[in-house]
């Protein structure tokens, strides 16, 4: 009876998983690193931790600087607020002073290039603007560190060119770079460095040219044993 | 996306460009003396969450304050007037009920009387059951943006306090219209109801955090608020109150602020100085409870929202 109560008030202990082990890594000024990896191998996880949004269970995570970390389209943003009030409200939440968003705001809205939509409610944008609209406050924050998880994506060329070269102007300027993604184009141009992380630890780290040459011909070969053994698969789905 | 053939599909040129004054370098480890037994000792002693925020406290309150504001009242045709109708439909069903059902003959001005308990009272249900739940309403910002955690039930509450204001302009001019002219000890109403911003943002706190780990706490809190109308001189006086027992009484800050709100707007004379500073040491020694508390249990929050 006494565990019954105690089962009730306390639910059932979850079998611990460790999302990331024995993950060690530095991002110096002007330093940029890729994290690859497939789906579930931890590397939201891994910026979570980056943009102190929680705390490793084992370890230390020291970040020095300030971040703007663009984790999901849209986080912090209100539907029914327009452009212009979310933008205030996202540089308020990512740490600018009153002085500095009055500064800064003009220059937001001239490199989101959202024209009029500025002062129409946030539910009327599409993705893309949604993503200019972000970008924009993130990198105007003037961040020492930005960490990006797979939303550059969404953009047309003309935006992500933009981006690009703001990323190239930000760490000349000595500021970090995080990012995650699953566009290999996209890890080989904006990073010199990339992780590969499988099932939570470091598969390999390096260049960016040559990690992605591994994951690359990791996935190939993947593909080229389920392809001539097709017995396998299937006996996996029967069981 | 950078499509082939473009300028934007030539890697290699662009990391040259990007890194014409950074030579790409061997990947180096760290100089961390990374082993088990160091990490696992700094883990206890790892900072909280958030060790560092570079930001403005009080212009992101603020912000959030009129951000809650804005999004209350966006798509509402009637807008602010309706933190008018309630009090004052309740007013009226109390007035009603007290003078014609039950009469109390010894209350002048019985809708006076019952306001002065209801703006308070409504007042600090809502505040205190939108700061319990903030942070699991939050949880989309909370997971994805670095931002100071008790900002956001502190500001839940004084979001409310726009509508308050509204309902305490609504108060005093029926005040004036009943007759009971403007005074001097007006000038305590200020100290009186920041000392209650106090109180509640004291309260959320706790609640708010509770709330993360035991969701039945909002259930907690309504039911709070339901026994609490009984617990506060709403539709009776404070004197009806045994002697003995009005001291434990007026403890509780809200029915404080009932008496002392009667007493200046209805008497004309000071609030007590006994109940006054009694009700500003329970404010912040819960305010104080609840800092301390939501810094303990925010480390967790990201792992439970």
């Amino acid at each position: 009876m006494r565990q019954r109560l105690a089962g009730f008030f306390r639910p059932a202990r979850r079998e611990r998983f460790c999302a990331l082990r024995d993950v060690t890594f530095s991002v110096g000024p002007g330093e940029s690193l890729a994290i690859i990896g497939h789906n579930g191998a931890g590397k939201s996880t891994l910026l979570n931790l980056a943009s102190r949004l929680c705390n490793p269970s084992e370890g230390v995570v020291t970040v020095e600087g300030k971040i703007a970390p663009l984790l999901e389209l849209g986080a912090g943003f209100h539907m029914d607020l327009t452009g212009a009030e979310n933008v205030r409200v996202n540089a308020a939440l990512l740490g600018l002073t009153r002085r500095e968003f009055h500064a800064r705001f003009d220059d937001i809205v001239e490199f989101a290039e959202v024209g009029a939509f500025i002062d129409a409610p946030l539910r009327t944008y599409s993705t893309g603007m949604l993503l200019r609209l972000a970008f924009a406050v993130a990198v105007n924050i003037d961040p020492d560190i930005l960490i990006i998880d797979e939303v550059l994506g969404v953009g047309d060329e003309g935006f992500f060119q933009k981006c690009l070269e703001k990323i190239i102007g930000f760490r000349r300027a000595g500021k970090a770079l995080v990012c995650v993604s699953h566009s290999m184009e996209m890890v080989q141009m904006l990073c010199d460095q990339a992780l590969w992380l499988e099932g939570g630890e470091v598969r390999k780290m390096g260049p960016v040219n040559r990690v992605v040459e591994a994951y690359r011909d990791s996935y190939s070969k993947q593909r080229a044993t389920a392809d001539s053994v097709p017995g396998v698969a299937a006996s996996v789905t029967r069981a | 996306m950078a499509g082939p053939g473009g300028q934007l599909s030539l890697p290699e040129d662009l990391n040259r460009r990007l890194l014409n004054n950074l030579e790409p370098r061997e990947w180096v480890r760290p100089p961390v003396n990374y082993n088990k037994s160091m990490t696992a000792g700094a883990a206890a002693t790892t900072p909280l969450v958030h060790p560092k925020w570079h930001g403005d406290f009080w212009f992101l309150l603020q912000t959030l304050i009129t951000k809650d504001f804005r999004v209350r009242y966006r798509n509402m045709s009637l807008g602010v007037l309706w933190s008018l109708v309630n009090p004052l439909v309740m007013m009226g069903i109390l007035t009603v009920i007290f003078t014609k059902v039950f009469p109390n003959p010894n209350i002048k001005h019985f809708p006076v009387f019952v306001l002065c308990g209801l703006v308070p009272y409504s007042f600090f249900t809502v505040a205190w059951t939108t700061g319990t739940t903030c942070i699991v309403d939050n949880a989309s910002l909370l997971k994805r943006l670095p931002v100071p955690q008790e900002v956001v039930p502190v500001a839940a509450v004084l979001s409310n306090s726009i509508h308050l204001m509204i309902q305490i302009a609504m108060l005093l001019a029926i005040v004036i219209l009943f007759g009971s002219g403007i005074n001097v000890n007006w000038l305590w109403l200020p100290l009186i109801w920041a000392l209650n911003l106090v109180f509640i943002c004291g309260l959320a706190l706790i609640t708010s955090a509770m709330h993360v780990y035991i969701r039945d706490t909002r259930y907690l809190v309504e039911s709070a608020n339901t026994v609490l109308f009984w617990l506060v001189p709403i539709f009776y006086p404070v004197a009806l109150i045994p002697q003995r027992f009005q001291h434990l009484y007026l403890l509780n800050p809200l029915a404080a602020l009932v008496s002392e709100l009667r007493q200046i707007l209805m008497d004309g004379s000071a609030p007590d100085g006994s109940t006054l500073l009694q009700s500003a040491l329970v404010s912040f020694v819960t305010l104080g409870v609840g800092s301390i508390m939501f810094q303990k249990l925010k480390a967790s929050f990201f792992e439970r929202i």
